[in-house]
């Protein structure tokens, strides 16, 4: 889709590939660094970035509660968490803002950028954004709540209580799923018993949206309106996102027995951030020269989070027993 | 003074809380119109309105992420778990995300929430209707517990939940709901989380118990001081998390022996940790092993036999002849 028709000027849309292109970068750091033995685990966003950072650009920062899932790396930079944070959780170190280093890397929050915390088990997040969303209602406050999670997190118990819960009373949560086709090895047809997740919005009384999550702009579209329809008070929506997974589930995980190798290697050459770098010469909104030069400073900037990272200090072993009450302090 | 059920002194205090607090909201399956299958929220939607008292879904996992969203924007969600068989439904909400939520953001956001519950045998209740899970809850990190065993701390002890920055666990025994009343004044006071109380003061045992199992200590006592010449100290933890274990190692300095009596299966739980405790803490003041009394190691009676399977004063008796063996 043409950016213009999504009412996007020119220099969001170099915005958008950049933080694209930086989410991107940032995940192939990390999973160098896990290869070498420096960082112990990693999951990623590549091949949901254009979906992520469409979905975000939508988002009001720092006013809308936002609860991502731990693939939303291009969701948290478009928000404006940082390089250097992103590589002091996977490193784990003290200093990392989200936790301290607690938590699993990507349990990304940032109380400053009203950013929340999942946490392991799949789906816990959607209730707490039914939490905010009522809150936002009671208090007439014009926010929403946007929570996201995988195809395959929709069959958890918490993806039907919350949404019914918010469908109930008309919250204003926009649920956006990225379906990026398998839940660690199972595939979607052996997950989802409905043809696409959009439509079990139907049982909530949302409005179920099925959208193309290559393209960042139908997505900042859809969004966006349905943000505009929360906010006038008609609820929520469901929005699906057909994404890719260009790797294996994690760092820790194997794909070769379960993925079809050819497939994963068409899917590889319709990379939504190829095909975003491509759009943006295309239409003269950069030149090659600016490009690269966007590029170079991205990788620089990928590079300073890194040694920052790596230099910081580890949490004291001394403060484990800190914070677990209240009183503890 | 008037006099109230624990009904009455846990519905004053939630009135209390949320005329004096605006952040404070009451939910849950039933509790609106309803007033809950106990009547214990009754007249509060009335009061208070649809927006701070309301009914949810039954969806008990739902209710606890909703607590936690509704925490996070400054609220202080006091929610009921209908009955605290279901629990269960809410344990990945409780235990993984609401208990951990100020360790994971390390004081920046806590989780100032009450999760109400009705619980405890002897009333007829089906299984899961009637169990004492309670040391599941206490074994997670970052919940307080409370667990009153009269309508006076149980209204101190909700004001004092519900004040409190951590998420309380607060267990309401069927058993007591109705069956007693006491005098309980009407305005606000506080029964602090984390201090037991000596109940009746003794010299020869202390019995360490809560809940409804306080009752059955007192006879018992009563009926050791007659029949068995034992003066007999009786603790009410009043809340299992904080334990004060201060005040017990006091109590069992004085006296050198030691019953606990639990509702919950003998296995793991309450009586096992402060038998612990004292083993750590107090072993050189014990003149003899501490003895535990408690159900067997199974699931809920059916209700027919409940009696036989719940503790009996009987047994009390029993433990305190034993303890001096
Ligand atoms: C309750 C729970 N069960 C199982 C897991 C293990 N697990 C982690 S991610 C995952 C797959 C999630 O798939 P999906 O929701 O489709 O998201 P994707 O990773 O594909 O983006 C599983 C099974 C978990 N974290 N939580």
């Amino acid at each position: 889709m043409d950016h213009r028709k999504a009412s996007l000027r020119d220099e969001e849309v170099i915005q958008i590939y950049r933080t694209m292109y930086l989410a991107r970068k940032l995940d192939e750091r990390q999973w160098m660094l896990n290869r070498t033995g420096k960082i112990p685990f990693v999951i990623s966003c590549q091949g949901h970035e254009a979906a992520q950072v469409g979905a975000a650009w939508a988002l009001q920062a720092g006013s809308d509660a936002v609860l991502p899932y731990y693939r939303d790396l291009g969701v948290v930079l478009t928000l404006g968490v940082s390089p250097r944070d992103i590589m002091l959780a996977a490193f784990a170190k003290a200093e990392d803002p989200s936790s301290g280093g607690r938590q699993m890397p990507n349990h990304f929050s940032d109380p400053t950028l009203n950013i929340f915390t999942q946490s392991s088990p799949t789906g816990s997040q959607i209730p707490h954004a039914v939490g905010f969303a009522w809150a936002f209602k009671v208090r007439g406050e014009q926010k929403v709540a946007f929570v996201s999670f995988g195809d395959g997190t929709s069959n958890q118990g918490d993806f039907h209580e919350g949404l019914n819960f918010a469908g109930v009373h008309r919250l204003p949560v926009l649920a956006f799923v990225e379906n990026n086709t398998y839940a660690i090895s199972v595939p979607y047809h052996k997950q989802v018993a409905s043809k696409t997740i959009a439509e079990r919005a139907q049982s909530y009384g949302m409005e179920g949206v099925l959208v193309d999550g290559s393209d960042p702009f139908l997505v900042y579209e859809a969004v966006k309106n349905a943000r505009e329809r929360a906010l006038e008070g008609l609820g929520g929506t469901l929005i699906e996102a057909r994404v890719s997974r260009l790797v294996p589930h994690s760092s820790d995980d194997d794909d070769r027995t379960y993925r079809d190798q050819k497939e994963l290697e068409e899917e590889k050459a319709r990379d939504a951030l190829g095909k975003m770098r491509t759009y943006i010469l295309d239409k003269s909104l950069i030149d090659d020269a600016a490009l690269e030069q966007l590029e170079k400073d991205v990788m620089d900037i990928v590079n300073d989070a890194t040694a920052y990272a790596e230099r910081a200090p580890y949490a004291d072993p001394s403060t484990v027993k800190r914070y677990v009450y209240a009183e503890a302090e | 003074m008037p006099q109230m059920t624990m009904v009455k002194a846990i519905h004053d205090a939630l009135a209390l809380a949320l005329e004096d607090d605006e952040r404070v909201l009451v939910f849950g399956e039933d509790v609106g119109k309803n007033g809950g299958v106990f009547r214990v929220t009754e007249g509060l939607q009335e009061r208070f309105g649809k927006e701070r008292v309301f009914d949810t879904p039954l969806a008990e996992s739902a209710i606890g992420g909703l607590a936690l969203g509704l925490a996070y924007t400054g609220f202080r969600p006091v929610a009921e778990i209908q009955f605290f068989g279901f629990i269960f439904e809410m344990f990945d909400e409780l235990a993984n995300q609401i208990a951990r939520t100020h360790y994971r953001y390390r004081a920046r956001y806590g989780a100032p929430i009450v999760i109400r519950s009705p619980f405890g045998g002897g009333v007829k209740a089906p299984e899961l209707h009637a169990d004492s899970f309670e040391g599941l809850l206490a074994q997670t990190p970052g919940l307080f517990v409370a667990i009153p065993s009269n309508p006076y701390d149980a209204k101190g002890l909700l004001l004092s939940a519900i004040d409190n920055d951590n998420p309380v666990v607060f267990l309401e025994h069927m058993k007591l709901y109705r069956s007693v009343k006491q005098e309980v004044p009407e305005g606000r006071y506080e029964v602090p989380l984390g201090e037991a109380k000596v109940v009746r003061e003794g010299e020869d045992v202390t019995i360490i118990t809560y809940g409804a199992m306080v009752k059955l200590a007192l006879k018992a006592a009563e009926e050791a001081a007659e029949k068995l010449d034992r003066s007999v100290e009786v603790i009410d933890l009043r809340t299992i998390v904080p334990l004060d274990m201060e005040r017990i190692s006091r109590s069992v300095k004085k006296t050198g022996r030691a019953i606990v009596l639990q509702e919950a299966p003998r296995q793991a739980g309450i009586a096992a940790e402060v038998m612990a405790r004292l083993m750590e803490e107090a072993i050189y003041e014990l003149e003899s092993p501490v003895l535990r009394v408690a159900p067997p190691h199974t699931p809920y009676a059916f209700n027919m036999i409940e009696d036989d399977w719940l503790p009996s004063k009987e047994q009390v008796i029993k433990a305190i002849e034993e303890v001096w063996v």
